[in-house]
């Protein structure tokens, strides 16, 4: 599309666009980066890697990653399951898969504890038959993100599949292929950019939640405790030396998130030809 | 309203969509500006009508300098591609949008435009679709309304963007005439876009050919067919068989009736329907071989193969009435002789771009 | 003679066919599944808001309700909502018409600044306005020289809210106004509308749907937002405690009852919410 000259507006749009960004985001966020600079380089490390910092890491991204793919397991059967089937209220789940994105993170915490608390109606359950405890331990954590990561993977998949040319399966079909054949070698290849980038969408959102997580964490220091928790405890210890290195660490991290998702979603529109 | 473009020129970062363009188009013609997509046609519709601006040069409006007006003060009616109906208005509603957003001084009461409307509809026979919306419309009702709506404005000029690209064939047909005939009724200067030369011939009384940002050739649509200016013109209008002096066999050529005595050219256009085939008996030796024909209505085209150049050959095409060719009694495999009445001859300095070369019969 | 191709006909289409459709155990137990999965993690919890809410009674919600401190939340929320959503709604329509009406250097980089909330975590988004805000931050001391308090007050709790609730009205507009192309606003240019009418009568009708879409997520997100707002709020109450902080310190408090009522109250929400994504959906066509 070319662009056109004489559309009114140029102006004030932009300027707007770029005074209001820059009220809004890109100062508060700078400011970020100029307080990390009065840090020097030995002092950053050492409060990165501290014990109880790295442990944080390592729970918040262990869990997303564990959610993360549990969720994209999931999420693809939903995905499949809204679009190729059709059964009585097909609807009414459709519209609840975005739940997760409409519920305040705050509630769905209190929830995600009262139903797996050692005592509430699952988390009784698990721990009588199985003896599991979800609640106050890095299970917890798991299930909260994969709540909250459901309809990324769902709603990223989702599309593709219904835009999924069935052709293609016909095509397969006339040569001789079996099911199992059609949908290992066409349609999950097709499927597959979709779901690795709901794959990292839910990541990047697990490595990130707080509302959600910390009812039912546990918050236990190097074994349940999340990084954005972490920096919410050096803020009203008013350590803000060690809340800013985190916050610029995680901050970096997000970052190369989004980089590599845009890259994903990319590969995603040029896979299904838009 | 009597169009002048000056000089104009237009780039797209380094492309150069418009290259010094200078054009006069007198009150009330029909004009055609034709040419192959991306030859910078429509750019040059969009800087007469003041939706782009050029990089140089001047757009003189009934003589006065109108460069830098703006599209909403030019007086123009423009009709887009894809016509660009309001989709969340009706039929009646978007004729008589540009009466209704005129400013309260001069914007005519509710009864004068549903009047005026109702006379644009009954112009263009659609005064039935009036509560419709554009989704309801078929393609050749949609290009109408666009045209309804554009009168409405009571523009000096109007301009329309591959007005019939996007219709059916039979459609087209019907609308090329039709707007002909409103043309003749309104007699407003009409300038309209198209890359298909049957559609510019047929409709305009005026033909601009544009290649490359650069006007090839300006005229009727007679002048355009009978004396091209140029290799691109005369390839680009019709159908054209082409003869290079250097790589075919001239003493062949000479034999056939082109005169090579006073000539200047290096490349000779033939239209096929200025070849004269005639069938030789069996035995008679000539390179030239009958290998299909088809039929094309009022006319038969005959495909014809040369053995005799450089050991290749090479398929030459002619046309003649039915008729003709059902006394001449021809069938494929038969052996004819070729008799050319009439060539055009062109310096070719730089060869074109390989679509205008080959794009004979596609 | 003729039977035979027939028979061989049927044999084949037998074998396309099931090649193209799922066994009926297959379809069953997907089907079972998601269901489950569905239930379990989002039919249960939506369920238990309420349950718990109203356990001790209807009576014991409302009294939890109307407590001075909840009553104070529910109108901070409000007030939140009713000042960001607005000013995001300007922006976002300010910024699709940027980016999709015209081009200008830096474009791409704008449109992924657009999105960068999305990948911040919320409570990032509330530090750096302690950072800039609070009183060791950027303006800290000049701020508290002057008597004016944003961190742990009302103008920090909106600034937050601002950031992370911003994209949501560009991201819905930018696409569909991509697609729509600016031929209908030509047009409606070339017909003599100044920049305004070409805006109201043109542009508006064919967007308002997105526009409402958008304002919806954007509207949900500003009232239900913890993360970012726990950071910068201090959790005064009643005074710089929005809904969501009112549950937090509810249930901190052991005031199951307190913190289910404030809950479902951002349940509804929620559910109101789905319910008018779901409708809007389905006005512009969308799935």
């Amino acid at each position: 599309m070319s662009q056109s000259q004489i559309m009114p507006g140029f102006k004030p749009a932009l300027g707007y666009t770029l005074v209001y960004l820059s009220l809004v985001v890109l100062i508060p966020l700078s400011t970020l980066i100029f307080k990390s600079l009065q840090l020097s380089w030995e002092d950053y490390l050492a409060i990165i890697t501290h014990k109880r910092i790295v442990a944080s890491f390592q729970v918040s991204f262990g869990s997303a990653l564990v959610a993360a793919a549990v969720a994209s397991f999931f999420g693809l059967i939903i995905a499949w399951v809204l679009v190729r089937y059709t059964f009585a209220g097909q609807k009414f789940f459709d519209a609840l898969i975005d739940l997760p994105f409409a519920l305040p993170t705050a509630v769905a915490g209190i929830v995600l504890a009262t139903i797996f608390q050692p005592n509430g109606f699952l988390g009784k359950l698990l721990l009588d038959t199985f003896g599991i405890q979800v609640a106050f331990k890095p299970l917890g954590i798991v299930v909260a993100l994969i709540f909250i990561s459901i309809p990324f993977v769902v709603r990223t998949v989702q599309p593709v599949l219904q835009e999924f040319d069935t052709s293609m399966e016909e095509a397969a079909a006339s040569m001789g292929a079996s099911r199992l054949q059609i949908f290992s070698k066409i349609i999950f290849p097709n499927l597959f950019p979709a779901l690795l980038t709901g794959f990292a969408l839910s990541f990047a959102r697990g490595v990130g939640e707080y509302g959600s997580v910390i009812f039912i964490a546990g918050n236990l220091p190097y074994v349940s405790e999340i990084v954005p928790l972490l920096i919410v405890t050096k803020l009203e210890q008013y350590d803000m030396e060690g809340a800013t290195a985190i916050a610029l660490t995680m901050l970096v991290i997000s970052f190369a998130l989004l980089l590599v998702i845009n890259l994903l979603q990319h590969w995603v529109r040029k896979r299904s030809g838009q | 309203m009597s169009i002048v473009l000056e000089n104009i020129s237009k780039n797209f970062g380094a492309f150069s969509a418009l290259d010094r363009i200078n054009l006069e188009i007198p009150e009330g013609e029909l004009v055609a500006l034709l040419g192959p997509s991306g030859c910078g046609k429509t750019t040059l519709l969009r800087i007469i009508a003041g939706l782009e601006r050029p990089d140089a040069g001047k757009v003189l409006l009934s003589g006065e300098d109108k460069t830098d007006l703006d599209v909403r003060k030019r007086g123009i009616g423009f009709v887009f591609q894809h016509y660009a109906l309001f989709r969340h208005m009706t039929v009646f509603d978007n004729v008589a949008f540009g009466l209704r957003v005129k400013p309260k001084s001069s914007r005519p009461n509710e009864s004068v435009i549903a009047d005026k409307v109702h006379a644009l509809l009954n112009l263009v026979h659609l005064d039935w679709l009036h509560d419709r919306f554009p989704d309801q419309l078929s393609g050749g009702q949609r290009q109408r309304i666009a045209l309804a709506r554009a009168l409405a404005v009571e523009p000096n000029v109007l301009l329309l963007d591959e007005p019939f690209g996007a219709l059916d064939a039979s459609v087209r047909k019907e609308l090329r005439l039709w707007l002909r005939h409103l043309h003749n009724e309104l007699n407003v200067t009409t300038i309209f876009v198209t890359h298909d030369q049957e559609e510019a011939m047929e409709v305009a009384s005026q033909i601009v050919v544009l290649n490359r940002g650069k006007i090839e050739q300006k005229g009727s649509p007679t002048q355009i067919y009978d004396e091209p200016k140029n290799d691109f013109v005369s390839q680009f209008i019709g159908h054209t068989n082409v003869f290079h002096l250097e790589q075919d066999d001239s003493a062949w050529l000479k034999n056939s009736g082109i005169v090579l005595d006073d000539t200047d050219g290096i490349t000779a256009h033939v239209r096929p329907h200025h070849i004269g085939v005639e069938k030789l008996d069996g035995n008679a030796a000539s390179p030239i071989t009958l290998t299909d024909w088809q039929h094309l209505g009022a006319t038969i085209r005959l495909e014809l193969s040369n053995e005799g150049f450089n050991g290749t050959a090479k398929v030459i095409y002619a046309e003649m009435p039915s008729d003709q060719f059902k006394q001449s009694r021809l069938k494929r495999g038969d052996k004819v002789s070729v008799f050319i009445r009439q060539a055009h001859w062109f310096n070719l300095e730089k060869p074109h771009a390989p679509e205008a070369a080959t794009n004979f019969y596609l | 003679m003729i039977a035979i191709p027939q028979e061989i006909s049927t044999a084949k289409t037998s074998v396309t066919a099931s090649a193209l459709r799922d066994p009926d155990w297959l379809k069953y137990g997907l089907i079972a599944v998601a269901l489950s999965f569905i239930f379990l993690f989002l039919c249960l919890p939506l369920g238990l808001v309420i349950f718990q809410a109203f356990s001790k009674g209807l009576v014991a919600f409302w009294e939890a309700l109307s407590q001075p401190d909840t009553l104070a939340a529910i109108k901070l929320t409000l007030l939140t909502a009713l000042i960001t959503v607005p000013l995001n709604t300007v922006f976002g329509i300010a910024a699709a018409w940027a980016i999709t009406r015209f081009e200008f250097k830096g474009k791409s980089f704008l449109t992924t600044l657009i999105d960068l909330p999305f990948s911040v975590s919320p409570v990032i988004s509330g530090v750096i306005f302690v950072l800039l805000f609070g009183l060791q931050g950027v303006f800290g001391s000049w701020l508290s020289g002057h008597d004016i308090k944003i961190i742990f007050a009302v103008p920090g709790i909106i600034l937050a809210t601002l950031f992370v609730t911003f994209p949501f009205v560009a991201r819905q507009l930018i696409p569909l106004m991509q697609e729509m192309g600016h031929e209908e606003e030509e047009a409606a240019l070339s017909l003599g509308a100044s920049g305004w009418q070409m805006f109201f009568q043109i542009t508006l009708p064919n967007i308002k749907w997105a526009l409402l879409y958008g304002v919806l997520l954007c509207n949900a997100r500003a009232m239900g937002e913890f993360g970012a707002v726990s950071v910068v709020s201090g959790h005064i109450r009643g005074l710089t405690n929005t809904l969501p902080l009112q549950v937090e310190v509810s249930y901190n408090d052991y005031d199951v009852v307190g913190a289910f009522a404030s809950a479902s109250i951002l349940a509804s929400l929620a559910i109101v919410t789905l319910v008018l994504k779901t409708l809007l959906e389905w006005k512009q066509g969308i799935r």
